[in-house]
């Protein structure tokens, strides 16, 4: 298939987009190594101390983008875990005569432990999102900060560590101060890129995007939120306990304030915080901006300058300098990279199922219910639904398909009832397990991943729903459904430039990607022209040829007829007829339930 | 570092006192930012920019001679049209919500250098004849430039209460708010009536400075120190409504007061930003 053959050069072509895969950890280690020789230039120990302050933010701003740029969750408590490291160092440097080296672990892990205890409440929590997130994150460092203004940890009075030993690892103490920050910030650097093009980065990606359609793809959203926060945090920690003995002197009113997150919130937004390398950007250019105007006694120009860079930042570069950059740079080079051909793998069966074993029962849900605050969607519903079929779910319109759907996939908990599939309850798991249990759904109106190409929305289904470890991998699957789907030329397009039917397709192709047992499609014809139904109705065909249960809602009377083998049908949230879909639309009180009762209010009035 | 002491009956009847009115003081505070944001759909952190803006204007004008109070003659019209303007601009890019935030934030940090390179960082208090008629009342003393904050604070809620309710300009406001598209359809001009909300929000702001101005001694940086403690109000209060905020604001001021007089005045920031942690963790649809 020559189609097949181009379409899979292009998913090679992305991956070739990359460059191999350890040029650039291998760039950052190089450059951390050479940066390493500064100190034998013999510079004056106040460019120590500058250089030594940018690396510091490097450490702060990146290490605040792991959860928040990446997520989109926008913690402004950032001086918290900074500051908790820093209080941890300096008490057990002042108090206990620890040396400095050791306590920075203990800074690390404390500071990760907050994170993880703050995180594993608030993420519980729907709708703490935005707005909310970042206001309760402040809270928390304000909260931190009286406690330890008032209790022996601090006192009030601050702490003094005039008496601490600088360890001897560069020639001078700045020279220290500043190998340390360099070794923190080439650690932090790598690992901020390491999640970004791992499984872990692709997830976090998707949370940014859409969180419920991330998780009902199969990506575990809560642990994943926490991962990326408790790194965050430790990374915030080493920043912090170093820092503590650079001030040698520390004050809860200097530590846990709002410049800290304000500042970090700048440099990643300025820099670009959807790229590992964007708020390390942002932080050498605020830092040298800043510096350069307090070295000219100019703090308060330096002040408005930073107002009015984040203000044009937001105008005009709401992306960051970074993938401004970087499309300016695609530009030049042409903008699709080169074709590398390669072998066409179309989308394999899987070994488990396949259309011949029509049968033996794959899902079954007995007493299915759900109620939002006493209205009762779905009042507890008995549906079979059988391995290799197409089972069509009819009914008028708010009469719990949607709902029996949003059910299964885990996006609502019901409120009573049992799904058992394939022998396991489902009832109650969290969607993402029910994704890796194998079934899948797609969205009525698409949810595409508006921030990744095609190719990575669809490959993000396969390395979650689908367990497969690596993007690259993942990718080389997506492809092929891709191919599937018909949308093999969209692959590095993002979602905005597809138009409605090519979206539904996508849908598809993102709901196979993870080899279901089944699928659930939510009214994917509904908005099609003629021409795109008869496709869509192949398509389904062949998702079914290739081995999947389908169950599907819709309303297109056509399509329900030439799909299905066997339909079921609600109304007002209980099921009303089950059966062939041509015998069951004729019975009477199907017939009422979708055309109303004209006939029986005519027969009153005669 | 004391720990609990049980402070007298007048004491304890004097730190509720002046808990109403700072309270008052974060309600009035509030008021605009939670308009702003419950109705506009922008989070205001130049608002408190505006108020420390407003306050340092009414210091000016009282160095020259003019009453506080008589300032707000020209402050007032000044931030409505500083108000409209920055609205204005932030609907001409389409900024989101959480966007709002990091640009005022930017604006808040220009306000404040320019605060700063007029008046310089010195603590700056304005002496006013109000200062000096003081008097008691059931033997608690009562400062008048506080009770002057409370007044105003009291029948500025109440007014923008009665015209977000009863008025056709209230129901259009609270309708674009809920669905600005449906709002649209029925021949509401969204736009004249969010410049119109957004100046009468930092017009609201002047007025919470000149009360400022009148109570507090001033300096560029305290604008920072009064965010934590007013949105909590706001939060606590609920968004888009006008009284929450002053109701929500006393209640925080008189439960710190109250802390300080049991404890140590450096616990108070501990009851104002538990609350708001509370309020968000078990209510986050309040902001949403």
């Amino acid at each position: 298939m020559n189609q097949g053959v181009a379409a899979v050069s292009m998913a090679s072509a992305a991956e070739a987009r990359e460059p191999s895969r350890w040029r650039v950890p291998l760039a950052i280690v190089a450059a951390g190594a050479a940066l390493a020789f500064v100190p034998a230039l013999g510079l004056p120990a106040f460019y120590d101390s500058l250089l030594y302050l940018i690396l510091h933010w490097i450490v702060l701003a990146t290490s605040w983008n792991i959860l928040s740029g990446y997520t989109g969750y926008f913690s402004f408590g950032h001086g918290a875990f900074f500051g908790a490291g820093i209080y941890t160092s300096a008490t057990l440097m002042a108090r206990w005569n620890w040396p400095f080296l050791w306590t920075l672990p203990v800074a690390a892990a404390v500071a990760c432990v907050l994170g993880v205890v703050v995180g594993a409440i608030v993420f519980r929590v729907k709708g703490i999102r935005g707005e909310v997130f970042a206001l309760l994150t402040l809270a928390v460092t304000f909260v931190l900060g009286t406690i330890i203004v008032n209790t022996p940890i601090d006192g009030g009075n601050g702490v003094s560590l005039a008496a601490v030993p600088i360890p001897k690892i560069g020639p001078t103490p700045s020279s220290t101060f500043y190998l340390l920050a360099l070794i923190a910030a080439t650690l932090t650097l790598l690992v901020a890129w390491a999640i970004a093009v791992s499984k872990l980065g692709a997830g976090l990606f998707a949370i940014h995007d859409d969180e419920d359609a991330a998780e009902v793809m199969g990506v575990p959203t809560y642990r994943y939120k926490l991962i990326a926060l408790a790194i965050s945090c430790a990374l915030a920690g080493v920043a912090g306990g170093i820092h503590a003995l650079f001030l040698n002197y520390v004050t809860v009113g200097e530590v846990f304030t709002i410049t800290v997150p304000l500042t970090v919130v700048l440099m990643s937004v300025l820099g670009g915080t959807r790229h590992w390398a964007g708020p390390a950007v942002g932080a050498v250019a605020i830092t040298l901006l800043l510096y350069s105007f307090t070295a000219a006694n100019y703090a308060v120009a330096g002040k408005a300058m930073i107002g009015v860079i984040l203000i044009a930042a937001i105008l005009f570069m709401p992306d960051g300098i970074l993938p401004r950059l970087q499309r300016l740079w695609q530009r030049r080079r042409g903008d699709r990279p080169a074709a590398v051909l390669a072998r066409a793998p179309l989308p394999t069966m899987p070994a488990h199922a396949s259309a011949a074993t029509v049968g033996g029962v794959l899902l079954q849900a007995r007493g299915l219910a759900k109620s939002f605050r006493g209205v009762k969607a779905l009042a507890g519903v008995d549906v079979e639904v059988r391995r290799g079929e197409i089972l069509g779910l009819l009914g008028p319109n708010g009469s719990g398909k949607s709902t029996f759907i949003n059910l299964v996939s885990g996006h609502f908990l019901p409120t009573g009832g049992s799904v058992v599939f394939e022998g396991h309850e489902l009832a109650g798991r969290a969607a993402h397990r029910i994704a890796r249990a194998g079934i899948s759904r797609t969205y009525q109106i698409p949810r595409p991943f508006a921030h990744q190409t095609v190719l990575d929305n669809v490959a993000l289904a396969a390395m979650f729903g689908g367990g497969i470890a690596t993007p690259a991998a993942a990718r080389r699957e997506a492809m092929s459904w891709l191919v599937f789907a018909g949308l093999q030329d969209k692959a590095l397009d993002r979602p905005d430039a597809l138009n409605l039917h090519q979206r539904k397709f996508l849908e598809l192709a993102r709901a196979l990607a993870s080899r279901p047992r089944l699928v659930l499609l939510d009214e994917v014809l509904c908005g099609l022209t003629p021409s795109e139904i008869d496709d869509a109705v192949a398509l389904v065909r062949r998702i079914r040829d290739q081995g999947s249960t389908v169950v599907f809602v819709e309303h297109v009377m056509r399509a329900v007829l030439a799909l299905t083998d066997r339909v079921v049908v609600f109304d007002h949230g209980e099921l009303l007829a089950e059966g062939l879909a041509a015998e069951v639309m004729r019975r009477p009180e199907v017939m009422h339930a979708y055309l109303g009762q004209a006939d029986d209010t005519e027969s009153g009035r005669a | 570092m004391s720990g609990f002491t049980l402070p007298s009956a007048t004491l304890l009847a004097q730190s509720v006192l002046s808990g109403v009115f700072v309270g008052a003081l974060y309600g009035l505070l509030g008021l605009g930012l939670s308009l702003s944001w419950g109705l506009l759909r922008l989070i205001n952190l130049a608002h408190f920019a505006f108020a420390f803006l407003a306050a340092y204007l009414c210091y000016q004008m009282a160095q020259m001679g003019v009453d506080p109070l008589l300032s707000l003659g020209l402050i007032v019209p000044l931030f409505f049209a500083i108000g409209a303007a920055l609205h204005a601009a932030m609907m001409r890019f389409r900024i989101t919500p959480f966007n709002s935030l990091l640009l005022t934030f930017g604006l808040t940090g220009i306000v404040e250098a320019l605060i700063q390179t007029i008046w310089t960082a010195d603590y700056r208090k304005l002496e006013s004849s109000y200062g000096e008629h003081n008097f008691k009342l059931a033997g608690l003393y009562v400062p008048l430039p506080e009770l002057i904050t409370l007044a105003l604070a009291v029948s500025l809620s109440f007014a923008v209460w009665a015209v977000l309710r009863y008025t056709d300009l209230g129901k259009a406001l609270r309708a674009s708010a809920e669905d600005s598209a449906v709002a649209a359809a029925f021949g509401i001009n969204e736009r004249r009536n969010a410049l119109l909300l957004a100046g009468t929000c930092s017009a609201l702001a002047s007025i919470a400075g000149v009360c400022l101005a009148l109570g507090f001694t001033l300096a560029p940086s305290q604008i920072y120190a009064w965010i934590g403690v007013v949105f909590a109000a706001v939060m606590l209060g609920g968004l888009g409504r006008a009284l929450a905020p002053l109701i929500a604001g006393i209640v925080i001021g008189v439960s710190e007061a109250v802390t300080m007089a049991v404890t140590a005045p450096s616990w108070a920031p501990l009851v104002s930003f538990t609350l708001l942690i509370a309020i968000l963790l078990f209510r986050p649809g309040r902001a949403a």
